[in-house]
């Protein structure tokens, strides 16, 4: 210990001193500060690009996840649209069916009128020419048989009977 | 910390390399006392050399006022640069150490005689008279001494170094955002100072303000270590004005940016009974001062200590004088370099981890715990 104290220099401790005191200072102006900027500025950077890369990454894959949501809606909007069709033909279909029945029904039965109608008026024409035939063909008779009064009395009964029957 | 040492050193190449230099000493040992045994026919000369290696390492710890690249006892010859001697002796006397003639004569400046006395400088007369007391120290006056030491040169060429190179580090910045040349390496590291050193110990919000010192001492102490390890021989962190210099730096600015709870901690500590309190006070007091203490002590004694074991190792080699020793002190010699140039880099880091440490005590919050 003695012996350092002895060695100790103070001139060289001054020395020391000062140089390092200016050294300290002219780096950190002309090379510390414009380092370890430029390295806190590098690794900003890459930082940031890390990040906006990162971003761009998520920013795909949320494009991608709404392209796919926006397929898969179209995908079932479609569906639906066809099922949709596929209804309204069925029911179109069905629709028109009972359209078509009911047409089909109404002219039936219209028809059945109509040949009810007809039938009748065949039948009450029909009753008209029997009638006058029946008139004309006892008028024929008539002259005939009522030649003697026996005849035409006869005739009368049995013409009466016929009527009835008929 | 294990990454860090992956980094620079123990690749698995490496580690098998020192592993087999151990194991070849491990077999050459019993010829190495052989060796010594012949050592001690010729015990005179060698005696004189083992004196002549340990001076030669004590010199070399020190500061000195000469830039000494080369030098032979024997002819007296010396290859160096003389540097400026500045002395505070009732006004500013600036010479050349020159005129110390290294330490053979006395410099005579404006009347004024000084002496160079192992490395230090004393006053004394015309004729170089020096008093010494019972203990062998000399009682003549130290002048203040502001010299341009080699340590002092060593510290300027090391700013200098760091300064082109950062600011080469910074400038390559503006021609886009990775460095280029020398900052591909250097970058790393400044990064490695702020996240595994600045950022753990002080905290996200108040460490920017220690980045400067912290990046500056990291590799201000590193590089001083690494230049240690070259042939230049300077020994700058080696040395207790450096190492108490930039300790109370670290204990400065400790103590001038401590917040509330800092000495909160320290003079009423918190959630402990009271009688305790006044008893941890006066601990916690030492321990402010123990704490940069023990970071000056650390990386001197660290480097100290590795001077001179890789220098006493390399100064066997002379010794031994047969190629068996000198191969294996060579061989141990290589591995320890390769041991200081791990030691020059955790030294570096242990300090301004420890430092770091301390400014985020200093900058604790009450709720951080």
């Amino acid at each position: 210990m003695e012996k350092l104290i002895e060695q100790f220099s103070f001139g060289l401790f001054f020395w020391q001193i000062l140089i390092f005191v200016l050294l300290v200072l002219v780096l950190r102006k002309y090379a510390w500060k414009p380092i370890l900027n430029a390295v806190n500025e590098r690794e900003e950077g890459i930082k940031s690009a890390l990040e906006s890369a990162e971003q761009a990454r998520k920013e795909m894959e949320n494009l991608q996840a709404d392209n796919q949501q926006l397929l898969k809606e179209a995908r079932a909007e479609r569906e639906s649209m066809l099922k949709e069709a596929r209804e309204i033909k069925e029911k179109m279909i069905a629709d028109a069916k009972g359209q078509a029945q009911e047409e089909a029904d109404k002219m039936i039965r219209q028809a059945q009128a109509t040949i009810q109608s007809e039938k009748q008026a065949a039948v009450s024409q029909l009753k008209k020419e029997v009638a006058s035939l029946s008139i004309e063909i006892a008028e024929k008779v008539v002259k005939e048989e009522l030649s003697s009064k026996d005849k035409q009395l006869k005739l009368v009964d049995d013409m009466l009977n016929d009527v009835k029957l008929n | 910390m294990h990454r860090f040492l992956s980094h620079y050193y123990l690749s698995d190449m490496r580690r098998d390399f020192i592993e087999k230099i151990l194991v070849l000493m491990l077999i050459f040992a019993p010829m190495m006392t052989w060796a010594q045994h012949e050592l001690t026919e010729t015990e005179a000369g060698s005696e004189q050399q083992k004196e002549g290696i340990q001076g030669f390492i004590e010199h070399h710890l020190q500061d000195s006022h000469y830039f000494t690249l080369t030098e032979d006892e024997e002819s007296g010859s010396h290859i160096g640069i003389p540097l400026p001697v500045i002395l505070w002796d009732n006004g500013v006397k600036v010479f050349s150490a020159s005129e110390f003639h290294h330490g053979e004569t006395v410099a005579e400046v404006d009347g004024e005689y000084y002496a160079l006395y192992h490395n230090k400088i004393y006053k004394t007369d015309a004729e170089g008279t020096m008093n010494f007391d019972e203990d062998h120290h000399p009682t003549n006056v130290k002048p203040l001494d502001f010299s341009i030491t080699k340590n002092v040169v060593t510290m300027l060429l090391v700013s200098i170094l760091m300064f082109i190179l950062f600011r080469g580090l910074a400038k390559s910045y503006s021609s886009g955002p990775m460095p280029r040349g020398m900052g591909r390496f250097f970058e790393p590291l400044v990064v490695f100072v702020r996240d595994e050193i600045a950022i753990p110990n002080i905290g996200e919000k108040h460490y920017k303000k220690y980045m400067s010192f912290l990046l500056t001492i990291f590799f201000f102490i590193w590089f001083l270590n690494l230049l240690g390890m070259t042939p230049l021989g300077v020994n700058v962190t080696g040395n207790i004005a450096v190492t108490f210099g930039l300790a109370l730096l670290t204990f400065l600015i400790t103590t001038f940016t401590a917040n509330k709870n800092y000495w909160g901690h320290i003079f009423w500590m918190p959630g402990v009974p009271k009688l305790m309190r006044i008893v941890l006070a006066p601990i916690e007091v030492l321990g402010m001062f123990i704490k940069p203490f023990s970071l000056m002590i650390r990386l001197y004694a660290n480097m100290t200590a590795g001077h001179v074991v890789l220098m006493s190792i390399i100064g066997l080699m002379f010794l031994f004088k047969n190629w068996i020793g000198s191969t294996l002190s060579f061989g141990l010699a290589f591995a320890l370099s390769i041991l200081e140039l791990l030691v020059a880099a955790l030294q570096a880091y242990i300090f301004t981890m420890l430092s770091a440490l301390y400014f985020g005590m200093a900058k604790e919050e009450h709720d951080d715990h």
